[in-house]
């Protein structure tokens, strides 16, 4: 459309929008805030409305009485708008629309974006040997509009190479491309297109795509920048992707899939979305500033992703060019309030079994109930050991305190449960004095058993600082009778400080020796402090029928080593020696056994068969198998993979309006979620609307926006650019689309197939515009330099990651494995060193996880991998819809220099020299078929043959530089080629991968 | 100055209401309603600057005793005492102080100088980054600070190295020689060259020429590092020792850098993030780690005739509250944005001015208060350049670096 053409019937969308939005809407447009003199031009309400002083910016089919046209064209500097100091000027063609739109009526649309896609008839048109489908028609019709003829189909060569690189990221080999060129059937392109879109390596091409906008990455992105990896999320798009998952579907899981009935493993992993925004743990951040941070930050991307809106710009105020406004920004931000989240500190990941491990987890609780049931079946087998068992027990009765008194001080209080809890004053020595009662017929040994008590340090049981305590001696008596005591022993006796004691050590033995080797040694537990302890020692003579008894416990050593808390039984078993090893039977079922068998209760017969069969020799391997289940079943649960995911809270935070989006100001008005004011359809949800609601609104067939934002999104990808640009921005301030028709066409048959993105691909690469070769005509080019008509292919450097995977797989090296965690391929030493919190360094990986495909790079945002950077792999800290292509002498130093890049080469030269035949031609041949899919031209074999030449003689002069050469990066060279040969060859191989070619899609 | 260098303890500590109330109660009316970072929940008590200040100079710039070597340069010193920012965490303030806003992803201002300025240096990157360590354990820093954002990628900084290659991927592969690659890269130059009669892509011309650069690094960068035949006189102007990775090599190396054409060089310096250790971090290891080498820096810019048309900015990300923080050891001062100081000297910039000053208790920013976004535009204005007009289109906006704010500090410009 030629500058000083207008269409004969302006167009507002078209032809006015773009203009008012960038030159006017600043002070004239939708930010209530801003606006100047009263005048807003957003509106035909408010444009044509009368102003202060009686003027009127636009009077309709009146351009003399319009303000507008005349300020517009005014010579004078105070009149003329834009004013100066905007730095905005309209160019004479804009002011020319603009008139003859005042004068035809000056007619507003609602912008194009936010109507309904409008389906259209397609144009009956046809050339032979273009329009392979309805999208050509749409396309030729423009063309021919233009002054355009379509441009010849591209070389089958050429048709594979775009092809493999668009839809699996991967290039053809040389035996593909063959087959093809071959290929006489007349569906032959139409087969190799549902072959690659089959393939599996599609879905992770696609995926790259879909975690750039995403912002997917491996760490948290803010300040310490600490893992936090979510493959398990990349897994999700790249298999969404390739089992061609409804958009629809694939977007409800996303958003909401925690909320979906009988979701699934897969729908809870997919809610990570919702998680994947950066986070912090840095100290002194204050939760409620990021909590507002991670709001802004997810109606930013939700808006970009699904609408290409820039709802992100209404934070602080009023969308200037768009009718968003400020409270719409918080009621989107609100459908995230119920996102159970840290705002400053480690995120909590869930984990997430596959079906396979679910499964395995399910057999091996079924067998711990199997085995739990024959431990909990009493038989008659058991209940005959169980008599024979009971005979054994020593049955220990607890004798209860009736006085507790110390000698210095402390405070002695005796417990429910009979034991005696020392407080108050902590001497350095005491002597407690106890009557007992409740000592059994015929007592035959006492224990003292030490407990420890959370109110003593160290939780005791002793009084001394380290909680220990020593019981120098121990007296007993009978009214006025002394008892003799014998063969003391101890569950533990210190050993610690021995060399102090005269024993050696803390025994049992010097509690009841008389004091005769010192009053201040006795027993003792260092280090075994914080648990029971027990001392055990038996009387000389059985006691008759006494009750009560007294025990003396002198505590004498001194720096208040006392006990804290103990308890005293007796026995009066009868078997030859009792003795303080072995275990104790617990208290309740002592006082069962105690009970003779008949007068059992059937509780208490319960109670005792199931104490003995947690112990019966005759079960032991039942149990023994049974604790490997259980530690079978703890390390399958520890290995399970973990992710984040959203899970919604009953109460969700409240959202307020921030004014300017200061996070500190509390005077906003408190919002609900809801959609965009002036976007709403449909019949609100009842209640308060979730993120369920929210996903719908976006795949209801009444968002204008989504299916478009997608379709062109994919066009992009296929041509270079989108029908309506940017890809990120379908406001006012977007260009509108080349093609409407076919814009809105392709969004209707988006999602009248059902959302079916495979579908969409096919369509678009089996079109004749997407077939055509991408060298044109000079006067072509220079007519529409941007390829706005698509009367050519585009042609463009390949992204990051397939600049790697491209040379990995020309190489051989590439590991093609779907899917799984992260991967650290080789990384110069000393990138991470900025990093800190902790400190960290990149470990690079061995073996297959370093020839794995660029997606599956170690993310980490704050310093991401420079190689990918260097070609322009976004940090992912913020969607990223677009990347830029640069070409930088970064992107050199890398194919030149990576050891990546040269090891590639060098088992590429393996390739070249064992698989290309014997003389230089037939090997830089091989080298083109397999790298550039062509046949080498004369000059450029002479090239490299001299060049082999040269380097051959040189590395052969010095091969401990071909030694060199060959051991960069891990794989060892193949011992059986000669070394000066390969190096000479690896020289080839590098010049062939640095190929602007190599590394070009067109 | 990367973590935050006290404002009190440089060259803001003429505060006689804040020595009078050393060890009281810092005023609920400054801190009510405020953000604060490591003190949530503790006492608020007053710390009197920790250093004895005077008059330097003819111009009688106030400065603390902890810079005797800068002290000669003083009246080359515009200081501005009057600095604010938006955000009292190190990540957010680093971003706000190096792209403009807090929000991730937008050009760094050395992208932005490089975008509009272009690049003198034949075969050098005209962005580069240098960073040192001295202090307490550093903050981490991020590419975000010298990143390019939405900018094409050749205007993001590059990071020179002082240990391993200077430049990532600058070394040549074992077994290559100087010559051999040349062969690669000539090979690759003609074969390039071979298809621009047929494709007439723009891109392969630049392919070339980026090829060029690249292979002139390998040379040039390397060649740049290397002090070690820097005559002893200027290595101890500097104090440095070749190889040392200090902040003084760096300096030394800005001036080679600066010598050479290079736009936009950044200095971080690490370490100045003193929650606790303040004195001793500031006597004995911050100020003596800086002090000689710009004083060094200044010296050899004059003399070598670059200082009349180079930009010297001396600052961190943020200053330090005139609150105590003692919960972390000796005492320490915590993050502060409502003022802080900064310093300008070179070309196009009035010496011996101070601008601003904070209140009697150097919390707030009071008079002739300047934001970063004012400190960006005054920087740009300095190279030649209308903040308002630098701009990029990027999701159907004109962003700037000073976003929709920015006003020049005209005081200090000469």
């Amino acid at each position: 459309m030629a500058a000083e053409v207008l269409p004969d019937k302006v167009d507002y969308n078209r032809d006015i929008k773009p203009v008012l939005s960038d030159n006017c809407y600043a002070c004239h447009g939708p930010d209530a805030k801003q606006v100047k003199g009263g005048l807003r031009l957003d509106s035909y309400e408010a444009a044509t409305r009368e102003l202060k002083g009686g003027l009127r910016a636009i009077v309709p089919k009146d351009v003399e009485e319009s303000e507008l046209v005349y300020r517009i064209h005014s010579d004078d500097a105070d009149e003329r708008m834009p004013p100066t100091e905007s730095n905005k000027s309209l160019t004479a063609r804009e002011k020319a629309l603009l008139k003859k739109w005042v004068a035809q009526g000056a007619e507003y649309a609602k912008h194009w974006s936010y109507v309904a896609p409008n389906k259209t008839s397609v144009p009956e048109v046809e050339q032979k040997g273009f329009t392979h489908n309805h999208i050509d028609r749409f396309i030729l019709k423009a063309l021919k509009a233009e002054g355009f003829e379509p441009n010849a189909e591209a070389d089958r060569r050429t048709l594979i190479r775009r092809l493999s690189f668009d839809l699996t990221g991967l290039p053809p080999t040389w035996t593909e491309v063959q087959a093809f060129v071959n290929d006489k059937s007349p569906k032959a392109y139409e087969k190799l297109v549902d072959r690659l879109v089959a393939s599996k390596h599609y879905g992770e091409r696609m995926a790259v795509y879909w975690l750039d906008m995403v912002r997917y990455a491996d760490t948290i992105g803010y300040h310490s920048d600490n893992h936090e990896t979510k493959p398990l999320y990349r897994d999700y798009v790249i298999n969404a992707f390739n089992d061609n998952k409804p958009y629809d579907v694939f977007t409800r899981e996303q958003l909401a899939g925690d909320l979906l009935k009988n979701r699934t493993q897969s729908q809870l992993i997919a809610s990570g979305y919702n998680r994947l925004n950066m986070n912090t743990r840095e100290g002194g951040s204050q939760p409620k500033e990021y909590t507002a941070k991670y709001l802004a930050d997810r109606v930013r991307n939700t808006s970009t992703v699904w609408m290409a809106s820039t709802l992100g710009c209404s934070e602080c105020h009023d969308h200037k060019f768009d009718p968003f406004t400020s409270k719409d920004f918080y009621s989107f931000g609100a459908f995230f309030a119920d996102l159970q989240e840290t705002p400053v500190g480690g995120q909590k990941f869930t984990p997430v079994p596959s079906m396979a491990q679910e499964a395995q987890l399910e057999e091996l609780k079924e067998r711990q109930k199997g085995i739990e049931k024959i431990l909990n079946t009493q038989t008659p087998e058991l209940d005959k050991a169980l008599v024979k068992w009971e005979k054994n027990q020593v049955v220990w009765q607890v004798l209860q305190p009736v006085k507790a008194e110390s000698l210095n001080g402390t405070q002695l209080k005796m417990q429910k449960d009979h034991s005696v809890l020392a407080s108050g004053k902590t001497p350095d020595k005491d002597t407690y004095t106890l009557t007992l009662k409740n000592v059994p017929e015929g007592a035959r040994a006492f224990r003292i058993e030490v407990l420890p008590d959370n109110s003593l340090p160290k939780k005791g049981p002793g009084r001394a600082g380290n909680g220990n305590f020593v019981i120098t001696e121990v007296l007993a008596k009978s009214g006025d009778k002394g008892i003799a005591l014998q063969n003391a022993t101890a569950s533990f006796e210190q050993t610690h400080a021995g060399d102090k004691n005269p024993y050696k050590k803390w025994n049992a033995t010097s509690a009841i020796d008389g004091d005769i080797k010192g009053a201040e040694f006795g027993w003792a537990v260092l280090p075994q402090i914080g648990k029971p302890q027990r001392l055990v020692f038996e009387v000389k003579e059985p006691l008759g029928g006494k009750n009560e008894v007294t025990f003396v416990l002198k505590q004498n050593h001194g720096t208040k080593h006392t006990l804290g808390r103990f308890q005293v039984y007796a026995t009066a078993h009868s078997s030859s020696k009792i003795t303080a090893q072995g275990s104790v039977l617990p208290p309740n079922i002592s006082s069962i056994i105690a009970i003779e068998s008949d007068k059992r209760n059937a509780q208490q017969k319960n109670v005792l068969a199931a104490h003995y069969r947690s112990i019966a020799p005759e079960l032991s391997q039942a149990r023994k198998v049974l604790g490997e289940v259980k530690s079978q079943i703890d390390g399958k649960q520890k290995s399970f993979p973990t992710t984040l995911i959203s899970t919604s809270m009953a109460k969700p935070r409240m959202v307020r309006v921030l004014p300017r989006g200061n996070w500190l100001d509390d005077s906003g008005q408190e919002v609900k979620p809801a959609v965009p004011d002036f976007l709403q359809f449909g019949k609100a949800p009842e209640g308060r609307a979730s993120r369920m609601d929210l996903a719908d609104w976006i795949v209801s067939r009444d968002n204008p926006l989504t299916a478009r934002v997608l379709v062109n999104r994919l066009w992009a990808m296929f041509h270079g650019r989108g029908l309506a640009t940017p890809l990120d921005d379908f406001g006012s301030q977007g260009a509108p689309p080349t093609h409407p028709e076919l814009l809105d066409w392709l969004a209707i048959e988006f999602m009248e197939s059902g959302w079916d993105i495979k579908h969409m691909v096919k369509l678009m690469v089996n079109s004749g515009t997407y077939r055509q070769t991408s060298v044109s005509d000079q006067k072509i080019v220079d007519k529409d330099p941007y390829n706005l008509w698509l009367a050519r292919q585009g042609r463009w450097r390949l992204e990051a990651e397939m600049v790697r995977d491209n040379a990995l797989a020309v190489s051989g090296l590439l590991v093609k494995n779907i899917g799984g965690g992260s991967v650290k391929p080789y990384q110069p030493a000393g990138y991470w060193a900025h990093l800190n919190f902790p400190k960290r360094s990149w470990k690079a990986d061995a073996g297959d996880a370093l020839y794995r495909r660029g997606l599956y790079t170690y993310w980490c945002r704050t310093f991401l991998h420079p190689s990918l950077a260097a070609f322009d792999a976004p940090s992912r800290e913020e969607c990223t819809v677009e990347r830029v292509r640069s070409n930088t002498p970064q992107q050199a130093l890398v194919l030149l220099n990576d050891p990546t890049y040269v090891e590639t080469a060098r088992i590429f030269a393996e390739r070249i020299v064992s698989e290309g035949g014997k003389d230089d031609k037939s090997r830089i041949t091989f080298a083109y078929h397999e790298a550039l899919h062509r046949v080498p031209q004369s000059r450029e074999l002479e090239l490299l043959s001299a060049l082999v030449g040269k380097h051959l003689k040189q590395y052969q002069a010095d091969t401990s530089a071909a030694e060199a050469l060959l051991k960069t990066g891990a794989k060892p060279a193949n011992g059986k080629l000669d070394k000066a040969e390969l190096a000479a060859w690896t020289s080839i191989a590098r010049v062939i991968l640095n190929l602007h070619e190599n590394i070009t899609r067109n | 100055m990367a973590g935050g260098p006290s404002h009190f303890e440089t060259f803001d500590a003429n505060k006689p209401e804040l020595i009078k109330m050393d060890g009281q109660p810092m005023p609920d009316s400054f801190t009510k309603g405020q953000s604060i970072a490591q003190l949530q929940n503790q006492k608020l008590a007053c710390l009197r600057p920790q250093f004895p200040f005077r008059k330097w100079g003819q111009s009688g710039t106030e400065m603390t005793t902890l810079f005797p070597h800068l002290a000669k340069h003083i009246d080359d010193l515009a200081v501005i005492r009057s600095m604010y920012t938006d955000a009292i965490n190190h990540d957010p303030a680093n971003t706000l102080m190096n792209t403009g806003t807090t929000i991730s992803g937008r050009p760094s201002m050395g992208s932005w100088i490089q975008y509009g300025l272009g690049s003198e240096a034949k075969d050098l990157p005209g962005f580069v980054v240098l960073s040192s360590h001295a202090g307490r354990s550093p903050q981490p820093i991020s590419v975000r600070m010298w990143h390019a954002g939405f900018l094409p990628s050749q205007f993001q900084g590059i990071q020179l190295r002082s240990t391993g290659d200077p430049v990532m991927y600058v070394r040549r592969p074992g077994g290559v020689d100087m010559s051999r690659q040349r062969d690669v890269v000539d090979a690759v130059k003609a074969l390039n060259g071979l298809q621009i009669p047929a494709l007439r892509d723009p891109e392969i011309d630049t392919r070339i020429a980026q090829y060029e650069m690249a292979f002139r690094m390998q040379a040039s960068v390397p060649n740049l590092m290397d002090i070690s035949k820097e005559p002893a006189e200027v290595l101890n102007l500097y104090g440095c020792k070749p190889g040392d990775g200090s902040f003084a090599s760096n300096c030394l190396l800005a001036r080679r850098l600066a010598e050479r054409g290079v736009r936009f060089i950044q200095l971080y310096h690490r370490g100045w993030d003193h929650h606790n250790g303040l004195v001793n971090f500031m006597k004995d290891h911050c100020c003596p780690s800086v002090d000689r080498a710009i004083a060094g820096l200044l010296t050899d810019l004059k003399r070598h005739g670059l200082f009349k048309d180079t930009l010297i900015v001396w600052g961190g990300e943020f200053g330090r509250t005139p609150m105590a923080q003692r919960n972390k050891g000796a005492v320490g001062r915590d993050h502060h944005m409502k003022g802080f100081n900064i310093w300008l000297a070179g070309g196009g910039i009035k010496g011996g001015v101070t601008h601003g000053t904070t209140d009697p208790l150097g919390y707030n920013a009071e008079e002739n208060r300047t934001h970063v976004n004012d400190l960006h535009a005054t920087l740009l204005h300095l190279l030649g350049i209308d903040h308002e007009k630098l701009t990029y289109r990027f999701q159907g906006r004109d962003f700037r670096l000073t976003d929709v704010h920015g006003k020049l500090i005209k005081p200090i410009l000469s």
